[in-house]
């Protein structure tokens, strides 16, 4: 399904990509989403919605608002307008959430199969009695992230990427439907990155759960992405990947003139300095097998 | 021999086994925390109280318990979690030189000082076993019951949150087991290593296993090997139980720290063997 | 003319006893103010309470061994910051449990020293002069190791100050200003050390901590620079130290057991209530 991003030159002020009709199925629907933090607008009128199965990248750089939007919707953040609607309701926790920065101790004695199993029954009272169906769940969450010979290592001394996977488990743990990721990608090598990237496009696709993971760096995510949500001035742009990510489409969402450049398969957003009425797109090709490097609409 | 087991004593071993299962448990969640500025600060307010109920002849441990729950209260209101506030630190120094203040009043001012802050297991009455078991009961019922609450919300507080767990409310109910503890370990192994005895069996059981629970469980053993051997060579050189303890603790940390890095070692030598078996391309394999 | 006498009970300023305590305990402040507004600035609190029971062993040790107390709280304090050093205590992580385990280890020890010394010396009342301090009882023998004491630790301050703000600030900035950040830390280590012995000395080891930190603190709260705030600390210091004194001197005849409330408890009380003054503008505001 996409949309052509409708603009309006003349107001100055594009209005930016409308939502896409959210079908009574969807997942997660957001509407006109406001958060106001300390006076100041963090999210302004953000919608968009998301669907099982499908993976969705929330790109915007540091301080864009992608943790506050995420904490909106898991309601641990108080907003200031617009609606947060989760699908058809079901028993049991409907969101799974991988927080940004979880500092493990290597010398605490948790195991990774002990924290995957708190994302089953943590908040239950009482000393946990682990039958064997419960072991043998935990034992195919771990398995599901390519984590099951690390069940009995201690969390705190995983490498990142693998406490990562650890951390992606427990979430699941409870067969949510929608998997919230706060930058993922943050601290991992370019191996990692690649490991958790198709993972998580994995998950989304066996278990039909809507995935959405913030990022800065939209590139690692282009292979698997189908989906963007693109924050910039708390503003939002949503759409398919080709439709958003768009000189034109980013340079009514930032309000400043920005370059889109396509390389190889790889996408450099460059924000300039003042509004400039034409936008650019420089798309550089093979230049391996061709004579000449191709040029577009450099101007 | 004898009179390690007499009459009086009984009571002494039997109140102080219940401490020490109940500060190694409390001791194991302050470890997890990292809450050591709580647990090194509880004791102190519960000092001042220790050295109020002297003064006034009040029961001991209600002057304990009382200053105990006042420091969970400040601590809970106005700490930041784990850090050092400069406020909470003052107001416990004051109320240090606010018990000294009622020591001074009262004509044991030397002996009683020493009791209150090094331990004086000897002091122990068949009147505090009761409530020193109720006491001891309900903190490990406490820890029980929100035993998955109290993990989840030290390793990670977004997760718990997520969950509907309140960490802010896991805290409190975390901060009064400490409370708890303190009651009823400052008059047996005084006030100023109430601190070791929660912190130094965790210190080395927390390497002994990858489990939580046989973590807890080991650190009470551990605890329970440190409170009866403190006794026995207390007793017999009359020297303070306070110096037993807060070297046990060290004991147990350079134990707990030796074990890993032998572990290390271990794991080591076993992949250079491998190594020279197989060739370096195994080293880059095993983890 | 009553209140007068109230206030500076007779015989306060003749005593020779009030006379060094004031003399030692305004020493002492003046020194212990621009260390402890390092200290808060750096977040180092908890290592100037470490040292304050660490001394509290080295306090004990003297006393059995019948050496100044001074010696014994300053030998302990620095012998404790290298051990605290060695074993990795610079590093955050574990950082608090190393620390507390070795404080629990120098209070233990603390505990048998003492007891050893009222065996030995049969004097009773070790713990409570170590660990709460006896500022009347500071002859003037000590004079010139305090004033030496005193002095060294303001010149470490002195010679690192700069590199020592810098870093207080931003380890980062100064370590690309290429200060030698050990050294640097080893300095201020150093001036700790000495000022927590010295305030262990003026109102007992358990309770050193006060002097150091509250006044630092407070003046924190009221001026901006670090040069004023160590005025402001300065200032607060001296006035509690001082009037502490002249309180307990008046306390003589208070009840209940009319032998004078003791000078610590009045410090550090009188310091508290200087912290709280001082938050007072940002408490209103909120």
């Amino acid at each position: 399904m996409s949309t052509s991003p409708d603009l309006d030159r003349a107001a100055g002020v594009a209005p930016l990509v409308p939502p896409l009709p959210g079908p009574e199925d969807a997942t997660l629907t957001v509407t006109a989403l406001s958060v106001r933090l300390g006076g100041r607008a963090v999210l302004q009128d953000v919608s968009f919605s998301l669907t099982a199965g499908e993976l969705t990248g929330l790109i915007g750089s540091n301080g864009a608002g992608k943790t506050t939007l995420l904490r909106a919707i898991l309601g641990l953040q108080p907003i200031s307008g617009g609606k947060v609607h989760l699908g058809p309701r079901r028993a049991g926790r409907s969101i799974g959430y991988v927080p940004q920065k979880v500092v493990l101790d290597p010398d605490l004695p948790v195991r990774a199969r002990d924290l995957v199993q708190l994302g089953m029954d943590g908040h239950r009272l009482g000393i946990p009695l682990v039958p064997a169906s419960k072991r043998q769940q935990v034992d195919r969450l771990l398995a599901s992230v390519d984590a099951f010979h690390l069940a009995d290592a201690r969390v705190g001394a995983l490498s990142g990427g693998e406490q990562q996977r650890v951390l992606i488990a427990h979430a699941l743990a409870t067969r949510p439907r929608l998997l919230l990721l706060d930058e993922p990608l943050a601290n991992l090598d370019l191996r990692s990155t690649q490991e958790t990237v198709t993972l998580l496009a994995r998950i989304a696709r066996e278990q039909g759960v809507a995935v959405l993971l913030s990022t800065h760096d939209i590139n690692p995510l282009l292979p698997v992405m189908d989906r963007v949500i693109y924050l910039a001035g708390g503003r939002a742009a949503t759409g398919k990947t080709g439709d958003v990510v768009r000189s034109d489409v980013l340079s009514a969402l930032y309000g400043h003139h920005v370059d889109v450049f396509h390389a190889h398969g790889r996408v450099f957003v460059s924000v300039g300095e003042e509004h400039r009425e034409d936008g650019c797109e420089l798309v550089v090709d093979d230049c391996a097998g061709s004579s000449a490097p191709y040029v577009g609409d450099l101007r | 021999m004898a009179g390690l087991f007499s009459g009086f004593m009984v009571d002494t071993w039997f109140e102080a086994s219940v401490v020490a299962v109940v500060a190694g448990t409390v001791g194991f969640f302050v470890m997890l925390r990292g809450a050591t500025f709580a647990a090194h600060a509880i004791p102190q307010g519960a000092f001042t109280g220790a050295a109020g109920a002297a003064l006034v002849g009040a029961n001991s441990l209600v002057g304990v318990g009382t200053f105990s729950l006042l420091g969970v209260v400040a601590i809970a209101r106005w700490g930041r979690r784990g850090r050092h506030d400069v406020v909470i630190a003052l107001c416990l120094v004051t109320l240090l030189g606010v018990g000294s203040l009622f020591l001074s009043m009262s004509s044991q001012y030397a002996e009683q000082t020493f009791s209150l802050l090094f331990g004086e297991p000897l002091a122990v009455s068949s009147g505090d076993l009761v409530p020193t078991v109720l006491l001891g009961a309900v903190c490990i019922a406490v820890v029980v019951v929100l035993y998955r609450r109290l993990v989840l919300s030290s390793l990670a507080p977004e997760l718990a949150a997520v969950q509907g767990i309140r960490p802010e409310r896991v805290e409190l109910w975390f901060l009064l087991s400490v409370g708890a503890a303190t009651t009823l370990a400052l008059p047996i192994v005084g006030a100023l290593l109430v601190f070791s005895l929660m912190i130094g069996p965790p210190a080395a059981a927390r390497f002994l296993t990858n489990r939580p629970a046989g973590a807890i469980a080991a650190s009470g053993a551990l605890a329970l090997a440190t409170v009866w051997a403190s006794i026995v060579a207390s007793f017999f050189s009359n020297w303070p139980i306070g110096f037993f303890v807060g070297s046990f603790a060290v004991v147990w940390y350079v134990f707990g720290r030796e074990l890993v890095t032998w572990r290390q070692r271990r794991l080591r030598n076993g992949q250079r063997g491998m190594a020279r078996r197989s060739g370096p391309s195994a080293v880059g394999l095993a983890r | 003319m009553s209140l007068l006498h109230v206030i500076f009970a007779p015989g306060l300023f003749s005593s020779p006893s009030v006379q060094a305590a004031m003399t030692v305990g305004g020493v002492v402040a003046l020194v212990c103010a621009p260390v402890g507004v390092f200290t808060v600035m750096r977040g180092q609190s908890f290592a100037g309470h470490a040292f304050s029971d660490i001394s509290a062993t080295g306090g004990s040790a003297a006393f059995l061994l019948g050496i100044s107390p001074l010696l014994g709280f300053a030998l302990m304090g620095l012998a404790g910051a290298g051990a605290m050093e060695a074993l990795g205590a610079g590093r955050h992580r574990g950082r608090d449990l190393v620390t507390g385990i070795v404080l629990g280890a120098g209070l233990g020890i603390s505990a048998l020293l003492l007891y050893l010394s009222t065996t030995v010396h049969t004097t009773t009342g070790a713990a409570v002069t170590v660990l709460f301090g006896s500022i009347f009882a500071v002859s003037s023998a000590s004079w010139p190791t305090v004033i030496a004491f005193g002095a060294a630790a303001l010149s470490l301050v002195a010679v690192v100050y700069r590199p020592l703000l810098l870093s207080s600030i931003s380890p980062d900035l100064a370590a690309a200003q290429g200060t030698r950040a050990s050294l640097v830390g080893a300095a201020y280590m150093g001036a700790l050390a000495l000022s927590v012995a010295l305030s262990a000395l003026t109102i007992g080891a358990i309770l050193s901590t006060a002097l150091l930190i509250g006044p630092a603190a407070a003046a924190l709260r009221l001026a901006k620079t670090p040069g004023r705030a160590t005025a402001w600390a300065g200032a607060i210091a001296l006035g509690s130290v001082w009037a502490g004194i002249v309180l307990a001197y008046d306390s003589y005849g208070w009840p209940p057991v009319h032998q004078g409330w003791p000078v610590s408890f009045f410090v550090v009380t009188l310091v508290l209530i200087c912290y709280l003054l001082a938050q007072l503008p940002a408490w209103r505001g909120r």
